[in-house]
């Protein structure tokens, strides 16, 4: 028998029948179409599905679609706003950390509840708020980078625009 | 040559907008209309005879539309799915069994395809796969290597004679016996490499659609190398290359595991022609951690002989290589370790052969470092044994045997030869940045207090840039590895450059950026690097691995842009009325000699270049270019690594880890921290905590999730400190060696040899990986046992 | 992967969950967090006909200190408890533990209540509740920890029992939970934990045997006078824990003698 699920998804509303079985990462990418949100495991180890389910970070394949029943869900593509990168966003950019990019909503979605929580952390806060992430690529060394510098944009200058030169140094 | 403006710089990636946006294009993530799932059925045995399959029940599931078996591909697919190729160098090859993407009669390895459903949704495939019934008579799992090679022991294959998969003897025992004669000291060491799952974190995916009317193949897939599957898959569909394009998108990380075709590669084309309907099928995490080839899993046998002084004589390696049940198509690029073993240093001679195992388990093949980081943990640990043996500083006992400077062009022991180096250059760096001699000092008052510090060193070399058609060729059964590469201007200027490589991380689409805006001289907004089509750009590119994407196609790129350039002189001599001769290239603009202000920019060249032309000059401004390397590239570097082991639990702390590398001129100096990072945290994945266990018996994969496959998280990893010297390559005109795979080829040895060098007082000379706590403590209590010094440095 | 089909629904009270439960018969699932469940439903380990969901249930997530007891309602996440002031002041273990389960986002959703009825050997929370004589209280019943955890993965839960509360005693001595792992997200190769109360040490240990253990020869020890790494010895006293990829039995064996004497010395 098919459920009815309501949400909402980075502030529009979505609404649906659906298995009970369906997963919430699959409601997210196959039937919202949001295919930002990935699937790294089957284990809800590797954290490529994490978004925010009423602003706490949850690994979306370790849910069903029906538990999400009036939530208010943000993925990736909630992050930017009218054309500008959330300081994540721009921070991962600026650090260079990301590389293949599979695992990076993810890291990105987990970093932000991270700051939610603790809008100064230290290195070590840093690296335990994101221990249920894996990536293959970066070795994490600058993805630690990235959730500094966006720690203190936000925290510093959260105004800012985030537009910036593609060219940021002339050389070493 | 324009001067360089952007070679060199740190410039933002040009493929991260779209990614950190949730906007990338991996292959899950396009929708196609009508599009049907594929889930595959696979043996849960390691190793038996299918007696039966039964698809009634799945026929009938809701949604289902089709159950094929191997019979139903019978003229769809023909001959094996994979074309072995031959070990390099290799003399002998006994047994290469024949690979089809569905088992007929006989399953190999647990994980092998049996049968495959098809449904409307991918739920309802799931469910269809859970219907099927096999019946199966289980055989006896073939599963360790050695007992493999003894008489009497079961086959991996059925129909094989034995489960030899080559016995290959590069250069004979006979040519060492000198220097074992001359011997001081002879050291001994049998080396695991550990069997390694490599892990994208984005599993593969295939989606096919075939045109019944045009009779034309499109395959979206998760690949390294595009044109390498379409090859593939077109012999085996009978179909031409012309008729199949291969498209690849975002790749969510490959390390090897996404260049040699799979099953699902010609299962899902063949099931597209077969259901007249699109077929996409999503790998599971669960099917990748049994099914994508395996790195490493080999065992080293190793004697070294040297003198007392230090200098180092002769070396004699046995390598044994779980080939696992089939060989992979480039399996055999793993016995290059067999010929890289000498490292960094000078031998009078070096005696290697490799013998390859079939065993009942996934294939291996190259991944990340493929026989280099092997040969690498050789050399390094080899090395530290002899200089534990004769009372001398591992620093010092490497500078003794260094290829010196001054002696590149260095031809080593194999014929090789090795390009540029600095390697003394490079250890001193490293050793001044991590506070050798000072670290020294505190390790031995720690060790006073109890306290069981150990200080590594890797003095890596790496070759790659594959490569040079005279290795390659042979070892491809004829494809040379060379690269290509087209430019296109159109005539308002716009650039289009077509790459036969792939990115899947490496950043090439702003390296090569940056290579053709400084060759063209227009700026890099105006360039748009593509790769993964192969309907576009040269006949055939060759994808990325072996840290070529810069070192071969980079140099492709910069040589199609000079044949632009070529041709750009002919046209701008035509619009500044001037001799061809006379024309200069110089940042972007075409001048005449000593009239720099009599010039046109390239655009402007690109606008005449479509307009009215002199007769015999043709129009349009684009070039290929095919780029075979004369030679390999050889990037080195110093790794210096401290760890403290906790003696009560075995637990290894990483305390410090240092790098100079050296990959000659840099294109972009944020993107190769980056690669030597992940590289290095790979590295740290297989010394410390990583490892595919298979159930000895049963041949069930044990380590089958993330869970029990323990790749590190951003806990278990040190803060890097990079630092490098640049010797460019004097093997391309662009100086440039690889670094993609340099951290992974460096790092085992440097923490190893730390952990060695923490538990030296307890007697210990040598730790295999994955160095987890049980396995050490289990080491340091048979150390205890054995020794008085143990208890000295327990209290 | 994906799991099997089944039933769903969403349960507003505990008795509408138990009717549920009555309705769908034996091979229904109560489904809390769903950290241990959906993975095992994903490789299709667990197919249960249906699940009732009882995360809409008010009132089951509270945390409040009652006289000498603290009460902790089923469905707190471990986040919560983590977090918690009542938690940290009146049993500070209990969120030093909280804190060291799974991930972020696994202590967004899991449960105490799953956890323990789960009884996972490698759970922490089964191990505290074990050692400090805490009681499980469901829909019909109250439980003693002691009569709680019977074998691997197995509790005298019926079918359609629900656990909606577990109460601990207030302490908040000196204390110290060791969790041996090799990746901060994973679960214990062994655990240990210390906890001073009433003047006497209460000692157990996780992942050491299908269920949580009671070091009871080290706490007499201790009670004897033994200083922490003499009676830490006796914490391998008739262990008989498997081996699996992490740790061979004597290892773990060993590692229960160290982490205990380290729990002890480093209590606070």
């Amino acid at each position: 028998m098919k459920h009815k699920v309501a949400t909402t998804i980075n502030g529009r509303k979505h609404e649906h029948e659906v298995e009970p079985r369906l997963l919430l990462v699959h409601y997210i990418r196959d039937v919202a179409g949001l295919t930002g949100t990935h699937i790294g495991c089957d284990t809800s180890q590797c954290g490529a599905c994490t978004i925010l389910v009423d602003g706490k970070a949850v690994k979306s394949c370790t849910m069903f679609a029906v538990q999400a029943e009036g939530r208010q869900l943000t993925t990736i593509e909630g992050m930017a706003k009218d054309g500008q990168l959330h300081p994540l966003q721009q921070a991962f950019w600026d650090e260079h950390g990301l590389q293949c990019g599979y695992c990076t909503p993810g890291f990105i979605m987990a970093a932000a509840y991270l700051l939610s929580q603790n809008p100064n952390p230290t290195e070590d806060e840093i690296r335990r708020g994101l221990e249920g992430n894996l990536c293959r690529c970066t070795g994490y060394v600058n993805i630690i980078k990235s959730v500094k510098a966006a720690a203190a944009a936000m925290g510093g200058a959260q105004a800012k625009p985030a537009g910036r030169s593609a060219v940021t140094a002339g050389g070493e | 040559m324009a001067v360089s403006q952007l070679v060199g710089a740190k410039i933002h990636r040009r493929e991260d907008p779209r990614l950190i946006t949730g906007h990338g294009r991996y292959t899950d993530d396009l929708a196609h209309s009508g599009v049907l799932h594929m889930a595959v059925v696979r043996s849960p045995h390691a190793h038996a005879r299918i007696k039966s399959i039964g698809v009634e029940a799945a026929k009938k599931a809701p949604g289902v539309v089709a159950v094929y078996t191997a019979q139903d591909f019978n003229g769809v697919i023909a001959g094996p799915a994979t074309h072995p190729v031959a070990p390099v160098f290799a003399p002998e090859k006994k047994a290469n069994p024949p690979r089809y993407p569905i088992a007929k009669e006989e399953v190999c390895y647990q994980g092998e395809p049996v049968a495959v459903v098809i449904a409307e949704e991918r739920y309802q495939a799931a469910d269809g796969a859970q219907l099927v019934d096999v019946e199966y008579e289980p055989l006896p799992a073939v599963m360790d290597i050695e007992e493999a090679l003894k008489p009497g022991s079961p086959k991996a294959h059925l129909d094989q004679p034995d489960n030899i998969a080559w016995d290959a003897t590069y250069v004979p025992w006979e040519a060492t016996d000198e220097a074992f004669k001359n011997a001081e000291v002879v050291v001994k060491q049998r080396i695991l490499q550990n069997r390694l799952s490599p892990n994208p974190m984005e599993s593969r995916v295939v989606m096919a659609e075939y045109d019944e009317f045009d009779k034309r193949l499109t395959m979206w897939m998760s690949t390294q190398n595009p044109h390498w599957i379409r090859l593939f898959v077109a012999g085996a569909l009978g179909l031409g290359e012309h008729a199949v394009r291969v498209i690849s998108h975002d790749v969510g990380g490959g390390f090897g595991s996404k260049i040699s075709p799979y099953p699902e590669d010609y299962l899902v084309p063949a099931s597209a022609k077969l259901t007249g309907r699109a077929v996409k099928w999503t790998e599971t995490r669960t099917e990748a951690m049994q099914n994508a080839y395996a790195g490493r899993g080999q065992i080293y046998d190793v004697e070294v002989a040297a003198k007392k002084d230090g200098t180092l004589l002769g070396m004699r390696l046995t390598q044994m290589l779980d080939a696992g049940a089939y060989i992979g198509t480039f399996g055999a690029f793993q016995t290059c370790a067999c010929l890289l073993a000498g490292g960094a240093y000078k031998w009078q001679a070096i005696s290697s052969r490799s013998v390859a195992v079939l065993t009942n388990k996934i294939t291996t093949d190259p991944y990340r470092g493929a026989g280099r980081p092997e040969a690498t943990h050789v050399a390094e640990r080899m090395v530290d044994l002899v200089a534990h043996e004769i009372g001398m500083d591992p620093a010092e006992i490497r500078r003794k045997n260094f290829v010196k400077k001054e002696e590149f062009p260095y031809t080593q022991n194999f014929g090789l030869v090795m390009d540029s180096g600095d390697y003394d250059g490079t250890l001193d760096k490293a050793l001044k940045l991590a506070g050798y001699d000072q670290l020294r000092k505190e390790q031995e008052d720690e060790r006073k207090k109890g306290k069981h510090i150990g200080i590594g060193l890797s003095t890596w070399i790496e070759i790659c840039g594959l490569g040079p058609g005279a290795v390659t060729g042979p070892a491809t059964g004829g494809v040379v590895l060379s690269e290509s590469a087209q430019v296109k201007i159109h005539p308002a200027g716009g650039v289009s450059v077509y790459v036969g490589t792939h990115n899947h991380g490496q950043g090439n689409d702003t390296t090569h950026a940056q290579i053709a805006a400084d060759a063209l001289g227009v700026p890099i907004d105006s360039i748009d690097i593509r790769h993964g089509d192969t309907n576009e750009g040269p006949g055939f590119g060759y994808g990325t691995y072996g840290s070529r994407s810069l070192a071969v196609g980079g140099v492709a790129i910069a040589r199609a842009c000079a044949k632009v350039v070529d041709k750009g002189k002919k046209i701008a001599a035509h619009v500044l009325e001037a001799a061809e001769d006379d024309i200069v290239f110089d940042q972007g603009k075409f001048h005449v000699k000593g009239a720099p202000e009599k010039s046109k920019a390239m655009g402007e060249v690109a606008f005449a270049a479509y307009g009215q032309l002199p007769s015999g000059m043709e129009q349009g401004l684009e070039a290929v270019a095919y780029y075979e390397p004369p030679n390999f590239v050889w990037p080195f570097g110093a790794h210096v690594c401290v760890v403290e082991v906790d003696t009560d639990t075995g637990n290894v702390e990483l305390k410090k880890y240092v790098a100079v590398d050296d990959c000659g001129n840099i294109i972009n100096p944020m993107i190769v921290d980056g690669q030597l990072h992940g590289g290095i945290v790979q590295s740290i994945g297989q010394a410390l905590y990583e490892e595919m266990v298979y159930d000895d018996e049963s041949g069930q994969l044990r380590s089958a999730t993330f869970l029990d496959y323990a790749m590190p998280t951003a806990n278990e990893v040190p803060d890097i400190e990079l630092d490098r010297t640049i010797t460019p390559s004097p093997t391309n005109e662009l100086g440039v060696k690889g670094i993609g795979e340099a951290g992974t080829i460096a790092a085992t040895a440097a923490i190893i040899n730390a952990v060695v060098d923490a538990l030296s007082p307890f007697g210990i000379k040598h730790v295999d990986m994955p160095a987890t706590p049980d396995r050490l403590w289990k080491q340091i209590q048979g150390a205890h046992a054995m020794s008085h010094d143990g208890k000295e440095a327990r209290k | 992967m994906i799991p099997a089909a089944f039933e769903y629904a969403r349960a507003s009270s505990v008795d509408e969950a138990v009717k549920l439960l009555d309705q769908f018969g034996d091979e229904a699932k109560v489904l809390a967090g769903g950290h241990s469940l959906i993975p095992l439903m994903r490789l299709r380990l667990a197919q249960p006909k249906a699940l009732v969901d009882i995360n809409g249930i008010k009132g089951l997530d509270h945390i409040e200190a009652k006289g000498s007891k603290l009460h902790i309602g089923a469905l707190a996440r471990h986040f919560d408890i983590q977090n918690s002031d009542v938690v940290k002041d009146k049993l500070p273990i209990l969120a030093e533990v909280a804190s060291e389960v799974g991930d972020n986002q696994v202590r967004n959703m899991g449960t105490i209540g799953g956890v323990l009825a789960h009884a996972d050997a490698a759970g922490d929370y089964p191990t505290i509740a074990l050692i400090l004589d805490a009681d499980i209280v469901t829909n019909k019943r109250t439980i003693a920890a002691k009569d709680f955890f019977q074998d691997l993965f197995t509790t005298p839960l019926a079918a359609n029992e629900i656990v909606t509360e577990v109460v601990f005693p207030v302490a908040d001595g000196p204390h110290k939970y060791i969790k041996f792992r090799r990746r901060l997200f994973d679960w214990a190769i062994v655990g240990a934990a210390a906890q001073k109360m009433n003047g006497g040490w209460r000692i157990g240990l996780t992942n050491v045997g299908p269920t949580p253990v009671r070091a009871s020869a080290v706490e007499e020890a201790l009670h004897n006078g033994a200083k922490p790494d003499e009676a830490a010895l006796h914490a391998s006293d008739g262990l008989n824990p498997s081996g699996d990829l992490r740790a061979s039995p004597e290892y773990k064996k060993h590692l229960a003698r160290v982490l205990t004497r380290r729990a002890i010395e480093q209590a606070k």
